[in-house]
């Protein structure tokens, strides 16, 4: 009952006129960078971050939250009328998606896509406001053994649950944690990692420049590659009759659609899984839940539906323990979070009781940009369709551009664009060698509260390393973590010892 | 592809090397009998992981058959490495001509000569983004970018909106 009083609140924060402008601001601005091939919602809050300075702190969280909102409706989109996924996390949405499209029937796609997100997103933020405040809760008793562990506990997600190559994950994780170090010592002060003294060095790298880099001209270089040829779009009107068969058919899906919703949004919450694996489970659930499995991937409409459940539903999951815990869940969130600590706002249970106004602001704001979302994507189908007719050479050209002036921007100093372009070009040939860069960043953001909670922990214990595990939070997460960590070696063994008794598998 | 795979492993090699021959400016063991680690520890014992994991990276791909296909396609490197060079230039061209040359000369080779468009798409753009850029940035922002040898240009301008 308090959780709906507090909810209420927020509600009156986030309805506030400039609020309300601001979601839909953010959401229309999600939805066009969503369906943008090649871009989703961590290119889009990479991009745009920089811009926020332009509202006030609380609202420049809410404005990314709703891009983040709407860039996971859009990416739905280029799905359907191109073929190509708008983002890794609509890739599912293609298997059935493009059929449907060319079949004659993508304006019943996009319907299925967006009436599916409103769902899985509905459905998600209220189990999202149902486990924010107990898990706040509970952390309130976390101590820095616990941060610590639940850092390293996140990181061996990765090495555990994560589909990338161990080896090149590890590196990844490594190399984040190490640039976190860079500028001065948390604790005695001193400069470290300045490489020739350069003086931009002793500020640190922001989490910032390396998204920026990364997710920004990085993008931007492997999408020249990979796309030189204008792809071709799919027309697609909406009529009324198309809207009431869309939600005729939408309405025969509820089992599917709150399945995806469920499993999504705790699929979401693990920083190595997220909204893709959750959509391509979703989808294979789907399908083999169905009783008629083999019209799947021809267009059928229950392919589009449970995929864009789950990575809506997926995007929610991750926003819960970056809000409560300060751990976050996916790269998107990891900048939510560096946003958040730029602004003063450091997220984790102490926010719920110093700031409750912006908490429930922000969790009440995803209810409204979620119906705004679906409201604000079916009217502007039609401009999709001609927004997609852009030449790739625009937007590449454009983001470039604000790669270079929202790198400046918020430190205003030369040294940190050289350091975007570099990790521009760094992250793109990493990325052509198949090394995961969501570790890295989450890395990076995570670096200097691993590193503090483990020092203070240290200090605080007088040395005693058995500290993080006699107490007994922080030993149940390491024991998690050393599981996780072991896990693909497990699997390896079982799998060798199974080839020794059946060497014709 | 085993090249490049090779390659990118010895770089990330030699990279935690160097962290780590920094790192040790700074204690990397235990501060006394109850401080806990040095200052230098964290970087330095993390890029001994990062060292040990590319090296069996590169170990593996010894013994690996490779993956097929180059890393490169030949026909799209040459786009690529434009690009990266017009932005390089575009960088070091801010702090000496300014952002408000340095930009839209970006954007006219990469719409008109890169992208081939014509004058009808081209010019909007490149007039538009540095005035939107100015707006947003300067006149509301307060953010000045860089305006190198173009700075008594804007006098006039920061006369009006400051």
């Amino acid at each position: 009952m308090e959780t709906i009083a507090l909810l209420a609140d927020g509600f009156a924060t986030s309805l506030s006129p400039i609020n309300l402008m601001i979601v839909i601001l953010g959401v229309t601005a999600g939805l066009f960078i969503g369906a943008m091939p090649g871009l989703g919602s961590v290119n889009g809050v990479a991009i745009v971050l920089p811009l926020t300075f332009i509202v006030p702190p609380s609202s420049a969280i809410i404005l990314l939250a709703a891009i983040y909102y709407g860039a996971m409706y859009g990416g739905a989109v280029s799905s359907v009328l191109l073929g190509i996924p708008g983002a890794s996390t609509a890739v599912a949405t293609t298997f059935d998606g493009r059929p449907m499209a060319q079949q004659g029937k993508a304006g019943l796609a996009l319907i299925a896509a967006a009436v599916a997100s409103f769902v899985g997103g509905t459905i998600s933020v209220i189990l999202f406001t149902a486990f924010a405040a107990p898990l706040a809760d509970l952390a309130l008793a976390f101590g820095p053994a616990e941060e610590f562990a639940l850092v390293l506990m996140a990181f061996t997600t990765f090495v555990g649950l994560g589909g990338d190559d161990k080896l090149k994950t590890i590196v990844m994780i490594c190399l984040g944690l190490v640039l976190s170090t860079v500028g001065l010592d948390l604790i005695s002060g001193q400069p470290r990692l300045v490489f020739g003294d350069l003086p931009g060095f002793y500020a640190g790298i922001s989490f910032l420049v390396l998204a920026i880099g990364v997710y920004g001209i990085g993008e931007v270089l492997y999408t020249i590659e990979s796309s030189r040829t204008s792809p071709q779009v799919t027309p697609a009107k909406i009529t009324l009759s198309e809207l009431k068969a869309g939600f005729r058919a939408m309405n025969r899906l509820w089992k599917t659609m709150s399945f995806g919703s469920f499993m999504g949004f705790f699929v979401g919450m693990l920083p190595a899984a997220g909204a893709t694996p959750a959509s391509l489970m979703a989808y294979g659930m789907a399908r083999q839940s169905s009783k008629e499995p083999e019209t799947f991937g021809k267009g059928n409409i229950e392919g589009v539906a449970a995929p864009e459940t789950a990575n809506n539903a997926a995007s929610t999951g991750s926003l819960l323990p970056m809000l409560t815990l300060g751990i976050p869940g996916s790269p998107t969130t990891a900048l939510l979070l560096g946003g958040m600590v730029m602004w003063g706002l450091v997220p984790g249970p102490m926010l719920f009781i110093e700031q409750p106004d912006f908490v429930w602001g922000l969790i009440s704001s995803l209810y409204t940009a979620n119906l705004a979302a679906v409201l604000i994507n079916i009217a502007l189908i039609p401009l999709f369709v001609w927004a997609l007719r852009m030449p790739f050479t625009v937007l590449c050209a454009i983001v470039m551009v604000l790669c270079i002036v929202g790198g400046f921007a918020p430190s205003q100093k030369m040294h940190d664009v050289w350091l975007i372009a570099g990790f521009g070009v760094a992250g793109y040939l990493l990325r052509k060698a198949e090394y995961p860069l969501a570790p890295l960043v989450l890395a990076l953001v995570l670096g200097p509260l691993m590193e503090k909670s483990f020092r203070q922990t240290l200090i605080a214990e007088q040395g005693n390393v058995l500290a993080f595990v006699e107490r007994p939070l922080s030993g149940t997460f390491i024991a998690l973590a050393v599981l996780f960590f072991a896990l693909p070696f497990i699997k390896y063994l079982r799998k060798s010892a199974r080839q020794k008794v059946a060497p014709a598998e | 592809m085993l090249v490049a795979d090779r390659v990118i492993a010895v770089a990330l090699m030699a990279l935690s090397i160097y962290f780590m021959v920094h790192a040790v400016e700074l204690p990397i063991g235990w501060e006394g009998s109850s401080g806990g680690p040095g200052g230098g520890a964290f970087p330095f014992w993390l890029s001994l992981i990062m060292l040990l994991a590319a090296g069996g990276i590169l170990a593996r791909s010894f013994l690996q058959e490779g993956h097929s296909g180059p890393f490169f396609d030949r026909v799209m490197i040459i786009p690529v490495v434009s690009v990266i060079t017009a932005l390089v230039v575009t960088i070091a061209l801010i702090p000496i001509v300014g952002a408000y040359v340095a930009i839209p000369l970006f954007l006219l080779w990469y719409l008109k000569i890169y992208g081939r468009h014509g004058w009808l798409l081209t010019a909007p753009i490149v007039i538009g983004t540095p005035v939107f850029i100015f707006f947003f940035f300067e006149a509301t922002l307060k953010i000045l970018l860089p305006k190198g040898v173009t700075e008594p240009w804007f006098f006039p301008l920061y006369a009006m909106f400051f």
